[in-house]
């Protein structure tokens, strides 16, 4: 603790800590994987050391990552042709070099499991509307690995639509173009406009950016890396509170039919209320502890996830039902037909 | 961690309404900015003062905001992304500035990027000369066996480099010929040094080529300056590989 508390304040470098004095703790915890569990664990892992107090960094929110004894073994050299990017990036951002000094890190959203649902050939609920990559459910599940996102992205985009979207094209080769003056069309519209005129009406004393990191900080407190019943019913509620704030005293400046970016970020934060809500609704159905999805009531006795196939072995597909009314959820359940699912297990 | 101090800085920045409108310099300060804030995060923190003074925001691009996406464009202090070499302006962080310090940020200025408003350009002109070649249309077939076509480490790390490009544009702006040729020229090379692009490599380079004079954009004169500015470090000499795509497909003309 009193070398925590000598690096908060600048009188030590994480380098002066010696060997005996340093507290591996992803290696005590999980000795035969060490770093290399999953990120999910890792994540965990890093926020459980900062809430028990040994976070560095004058805010407290960061653990030591030391690449030096990898740049022992290695040589710098080959560090560097392997994260070069990497560490020239974090170089940038907290002025330290990574090559001398063991470098801070804190885990932070990047990415959410699931996304939109799609059919086989990556069609959504909507005709013709195709969702590729990471904006849709399809290929991760519970959890995501290193270069996910990359990988999805190209097997959507090189291996399976040049394969589908043909198919539904092929019966659209004649179609017309695309009439505007339907009354779909103006129903559309007028919604539009009418929101965006709601927003710009409102005129109260706080900025979207305000009522976004608001909303933030009740999804990484409640609905983060690790959530219960309770932190979900709370989410929930605070999410409807913010919500009704945020029609009420938002303050959208400038005009409707002009480049604004703040009517932009107002729409989107719109989205992200009910996105927001809509996780944690999910997160409370879920009773057990699956990949990222990590419910504190579902614990091994050694605190890692603990699944329950039996009843939740079925993707969650919920329903959009209007605005104000409570989402519908469908179940497509999983069946496993050559790698069965077994119980995790990091620590030998 | 010892420079702790909060800095007060003054803001000299392009305002522009529209595309059509004559645009301005402004003047406005900023105070209690941590040397540790990302220059976006101080303009943020501008804009949030700005909307309660009810007065307009600040218009900029930016999306990632960890250098890979290409969107963040400033020319600050006379310089694409400012003070600091091989980063974007997401990256830039205001410990590049002193206490008091007057800051001037403009929007990218080229013929081929108009103003949208005040700092954000339109940059669909990239776009443009991707559509007309920047891809692979061969059919590669299925999925192959990992390393049944083997590349040369030399090969792929030279198209590696290439991609890094990520398009932000300010070779372009950097330029005092509004040339895109850095850009053209990373799309260029790293896919001709891969088997799959390689095939298309000459059509490729004379359609883009193409496409970006039809634009309006500006010659090379090999000044050199892109490349200093690039926040991706992309070295010319990707150049020379585009010029002799080009001449060899012309040639066969
Ligand atoms: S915001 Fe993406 S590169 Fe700067």
């Amino acid at each position: 603790m009193e070398d925590v508390k000598a690096i908060r304040n600048g009188a030590k470098k994480a380098s002066d800590i010696e060997e005996k004095d340093r507290d591996y703790y992803l290696e005590r915890r999980y000795p035969a994987f060490g770093n290399l569990v999953p990120r999910d664990v890792a994540s965990r892992a890093a926020k459980e050391r900062c809430d028990a107090g040994f976070g560095v960094n004058e805010t407290g929110l960061a653990v030591f990552l030391d690449f030096k004894t990898a740049i022992e073994r290695l040589g710098e050299d080959v560090i560097r042709a392997r994260y070069g990017n990497l560490f020239q990036m974090y170089e940038k951002i907290t002025d330290v070099d990574p090559y001398k000094e063991p470098m801070m890190i804190y885990p932070a959203v990047h990415y959410t499991m699931g996304g939109l649902w799609v059919d086989y050939n990556l069609m959504t609920t909507v005709p013709g509307l195709y969702a590729i990559g990471e904006a849709n459910f399809s290929d991760h599940g519970a959890n995501r690995l290193g270069a996910s996102a990359l990988m999805q992205g190209l097997a959507d985009g090189y291996f399976v639509l040049p394969y589908t979207i043909g198919d539904y094209l092929s019966k659209k080769i004649q179609a017309p173009k695309v009439a505007t003056d339907t009354p779909a069309f103006d129903a559309a519209e007028k919604a539009v406009r009418e929101k965006i005129d709601k927003l710009l009406a409102i005129k109260g004393k706080h900025t979207v950016d305000e009522f976004h990191k608001k909303l933030g900080n009740v999804m990484w407190e409640d609905v983060g890396m690790a959530r219960s019943k309770e932190s979900l019913e709370r989410a929930i509620a605070q999410i409807a509170q913010l919500r009704k704030e945020f029609w009420k005293d938002v303050y959208v400046p400038g005009e409707n039919g002009e480049f604004n970016q703040e009517i932009e970020k107002a729409l989107r934060l719109v989205d992200f209320l009910e996105l927001g809500e809509l996780m944690a609704r999910d997160a409370l159905n879920r009773n057990e502890s699956c990949g990222g999805h990590f419910r504190v009531e579902y614990q091994t006795p050694e605190g890692e996830t603990l699944r329950d196939d039996e009843k939740y072995a079925y993707v969650a597909v919920w329903e959009y039902k209007g605005a104000d009314t409570a989402p519908e959820m469908h179940k497509e359940e999983l069946h496993f037909e050559v790698a069965h699912p077994a119980q995790r297990n990091y620590k030998d | 961690m010892e420079n702790n101090k909060l800095m007060k800085l003054t803001l000299k920045i392009w305002r522009q309404k529209d595309a059509k409108a004559k645009g301005g310099f402004e003047t406005y300060q900023v105070e209690g900015i941590s040397p540790d804030t990302s220059f976006l995060e101080m303009l943020d923190i501008l804009n949030n003062k700005l909307i309660h003074e009810g007065r307009e925001p600040v218009a900029f691009d930016h999306d990632c905001r960890e250098g890979i996406c290409g969107m963040c464009s400033l020319y600050i202090n006379g310089k694409a992304h400012g003070p600091d070499s091989e980063i974007t302006t997401c990256q830039l962080h205001m410990r590049k500035f002193k206490d008091g310090d007057t800051i001037t940020i403009e929007p990218w200025r080229s013929a081929a990027f108009p103003v949208i408003r005040d700092l954000v350009v339109e940059r669909q002109a990239f776009d443009k000369i991707l559509q007309a070649g920047g891809f692979v249309s061969v059919n590669t077939g299925g999925v192959p066996d990992a390393n049944s076509i083997p590349i040369p480490k030399a090969d792929a790390d030279e198209s590696m480099d290439a991609a890094a490009c990520i398009g932000c544009g300010a070779c372009v702006a950097t330029c005092k010929n509004g040339s895109a040729m850095l850009f053209v020229a990373a799309r260029v090379s790293s896919l001709a040094k891969l088997p799959q692009g390689r095939v298309e490599a000459q059509r490729r380079a004379k359609a883009m080529v193409a496409k970006m004079d039809e634009l309006g954009f500006g010659n090379c004169t090999n000044t050199g300056a892109c490349q200093a500015e690039c926040p991706k470090g992309i070295n010319i000499a990707h150049i020379a590989r585009l010029n002799r795509e080009f001449l060899s497909a012309k040639f066969k003309d």
